[in-house]
């Protein structure tokens, strides 16, 4: 059993204008114990809702349906009493801006410590050994626990964050642009320290972000999503040298590379908006081999080796011609 | 000394730096002015020279607090500069008066790296970028200005014209405001542009084409470009030059290429190391800088990178290194006294400490 499964995950938002926006349209995901996955994607595809969709931390506005596996538990059925036993218990998070997972006017250690005193983890002198514990396996001097948010700088700020996602010791952690504020090289320490800790701990990393070099560095596998939609997942290997979908080929053809010698060249157009019914395949407008069928009909996931799954109408041509 | 990516000479520069530096002012408590305590500087830009030619891109890096913004502050004067020359096109520029550089404002433009700042929230495209021909009084007539705003806008990529001359900055994604921007920028039809960090609040998809637009206006204007940024591929892809910034010193400087296949700073060299590449297969070990910079105020004698160096000796501590030619190659340039010693030594994983 998988650690954590999601089934057709739909999520809308019901737009203050009146209309709604499906922002997640029949996700599918699953997570192993001790895995690393990317999620990626341009701003909009629906990477973050995803994830705040299984922390159970969406606005009011939104509806969601769709099956929500932790441990075989359906933990989307019962609504937040059956999300609550497990969020930052079983799963927690960091955020992108760590200055704004912290309250400024506690302590870092007080913070810390709150997490486990709630979910009844440890108290008292245990929980500020623990304390101690974390803030050290995250790289900060046990004696920081006193100082206040503002005394730190921003990679210490993120490394303070991560020691309270940990602090219950979860078993997924998702981690939204962990790094992308931060300078490179603090960066490298941070994505470096977050991989040997997931290593260590047989902790489920799910890092949600833009940066495809970041991934292709700290994950064994990635999902590519688009318009709500998974356009394409797959391990990283067979992503970035077998693409399967025109999107995550152009993803990659986007994106600097220190050695590249090929040109870097943007996608063009815009993704499409989410508040209305689209036809055919979402990237469509916007892909240089759409086809005919690409306009009317919506490709569906088709798997095309072990874990490779992608939504494209050319896998489907590609068979019927081989057949 | 300098050259373009397709190796020709240039001529006289654009933009000649030499010797910048600017501090600024530590703030002394009322105790410390009242024992007379002596004023304390933050070393923030500690003597750079370089050149920029017309038509060129050159491209600062480095960490944040390394003074890539100071320096590109202090050449637009809008720090003042503590000493050091800037002459722009051969004229000395350095200590002209607000007044006196007014008419200059023209020919030095700044993009900033988000557009969503630097952009008046209640202009339309058409009057942002009309703007300026207002205040420097260009085109004769509404007619001849409303033709330029639109041949601008239609040259930054904002196609049709009359699809996004009446939308305001909150109608437009990320990408097309960073176009708007730089049309806006174009207008007084400058010889330098400025950009800091120009493409990293955008979308991967579109940086790209951000970048490409970039490039193919300085070429067609002859237009100097130098862009600060901590994104070093970026910097590889699209600069002619790099010039590698540590703590107020640029201590490496050289063809983009070069800087990046063959670095010869040890800096450069860990800098170049935490970069993750695309290919999964070519996954790196990053040679990761402990400690921490030294103090800005009480800058160390002797090479400032000693501190955190892991080839470092006694004489490094002792003499202050000059951005000297790196053995082989003129247009190369680093700031490292064992530059040659160490080139083929390994950088240990953890670098310092």
């Amino acid at each position: 059993m998988s650690l954590l499964q999601v089934v057709d995950l739909n999520v809308w938002f019901d737009l203050p204008g009146g209309g709604r926006l499906h922002a997640v349209q029949g996700v599918d995901l699953v997570v192993d114990r001790g895995e690393r996955l990317g999620l990626v994607g341009e701003s909009g595809c629906g990477k973050t809702t995803v994830m705040m969709a299984i922390m159970g931390l969406l606005p009011s506005s939104a509806t969601v349906s769709g099956e929500i596996r932790l441990d075989g538990e359906d933990i989307l059925a019962g609504g937040e009493d059956s999300i609550r036993p497990h969020r930052w218990v079983d799963m927690a998070m960091v955020f992108q801006g760590a200055m704004n997972a912290f309250n400024p006017v506690q302590t870092v250690g007080r913070q810390i410590v709150e997490p486990m005193e709630l979910h009844g983890v440890a108290s008292g002198q245990a929980a500020h050994r623990r304390t101690s514990e974390l803030l050290e396996m995250v790289g900060i001097p046990a004696s920081a626990a006193n100082r206040y948010p503002h005394e730190f700088s921003g990679g210490m700020r993120q490394r303070a964050a991560l020691a309270m996602a940990l602090a219950c010791d979860p078993k997924v952690l998702f981690a939204d642009e962990p790094t992308t504020a931060l300078d490179v090289m603090v960066q490298a320490q941070i994505l470096k320290r977050l991989v040997e800790l997931a290593d260590e701990l047989d902790l489920a990393l799910v890092l949600v972000t833009h940066d495809l070099p970041v991934v292709a560095q700290a994950c064994d596998r990635a999902m590519v999503m688009y318009a709500g939609r998974v356009a394409e997942q797959a391990d990283m290997d067979v992503l970035f040298h077998d693409p399967r979908h025109p999107y995550t080929e152009l993803l990659f053809a986007a994106t600097p590379d220190l050695y590249g010698e090929e040109d870097v060249v943007s996608i063009p157009g815009n993704p499409p908006r989410l508040d209305r019914k689209l036809v055919g395949c979402p990237f469509a407008p916007r892909c240089p081999k759409a086809m005919d069928v690409c306009r009317h009909e919506e490709p569906l996931p088709l798997t095309i080796g072990t874990g490779h799954v992608a939504a494209c109408h050319l896998n489907t041509r590609a068979r019927e011609v081989t057949a | 000394m300098s050259t373009l990516r397709n190796g020709a000479q240039l001529e006289p520069p654009l933009l000649e730096v030499r010797d910048l530096v600017t501090y600024y002012p530590v703030r002394r408590s009322f105790i410390d002015s009242l024992q007379r305590r002596p004023r304390q500087w933050a070393h923030a830009v500690d003597g750079i020279s370089f050149d920029l030619h017309g038509g060129q891109m050159l491209a600062l890096v480095g960490e944040s607090g390394c003074g890539k913004t100071t320096t590109a502050q202090s050449l637009l004067r809008m720090v003042e500069p503590t000493s050091g020359t800037i002459r722009l096109d051969g004229r000395d520029i350095t200590h002209l008066s607000q007044r006196e550089l007014r008419p200059l404002r023209r020919t030095m433009q700044m993009v900033y790296q988000d557009p969503y700042e630097s952009l008046d929230p209640r202009f339309r495209a058409r009057q942002t970028v009309e703007e300026p021909m207002l205040v420097h009084g260009i085109g004769s007539g509404k007619a001849e200005r409303r033709a330029l705003v639109d041949e601008l806008l239609e040259r930054v990529g904002l196609t049709p014209p009359d699809l996004y001359a009446d939308r305001y900055p909150h109608e437009m994604s990320g990408g097309q405001r960073q176009r708007l921007a730089i049309a806006a920028s174009l207008v007084l039809n400058p010889r330098l542009l400025v950009t800091d960090e120009p493409v990293s609040m955008l979308d991967v998809s579109v940086r790209a084409g951000v970048l490409e637009l970039l490039d193919s206006l300085r070429r067609e204007f002859t237009m100097g470009v130098l862009m600060i940024t901590h994104d070093l591929s970026t910097a590889s892809h699209f600069a002619d030059e790099i010039a590698v910034m540590y703590f107020g010193r640029i201590v490496e400087r050289g063809p983009a290429k070069e800087v990046v296949r063959h670095p010869r700073h040890p800096y450069t060299r860990a800098l170049l190391s935490v970069v993750p590449p695309r290919d999964p297969r070519r996954r790196t070990t990053p040679h990761i800088l402990q400690g921490e910079a030294p103090d800005p105020v009480a800058v160390p004698t002797g090479c400032r990178f000693a501190s955190r160096c892991p080839f470092v000796t006694d004489a490094c501590r002792e003499r202050d290194p000059g951005l000297d030619p790196v053995t082989g190659s003129a247009a190369h340039e680093v700031a490292c006294i064992r530059a040659d010693e160490i080139e083929s030594a390994a950088l240990p994983e953890v670098v310092g400490k």
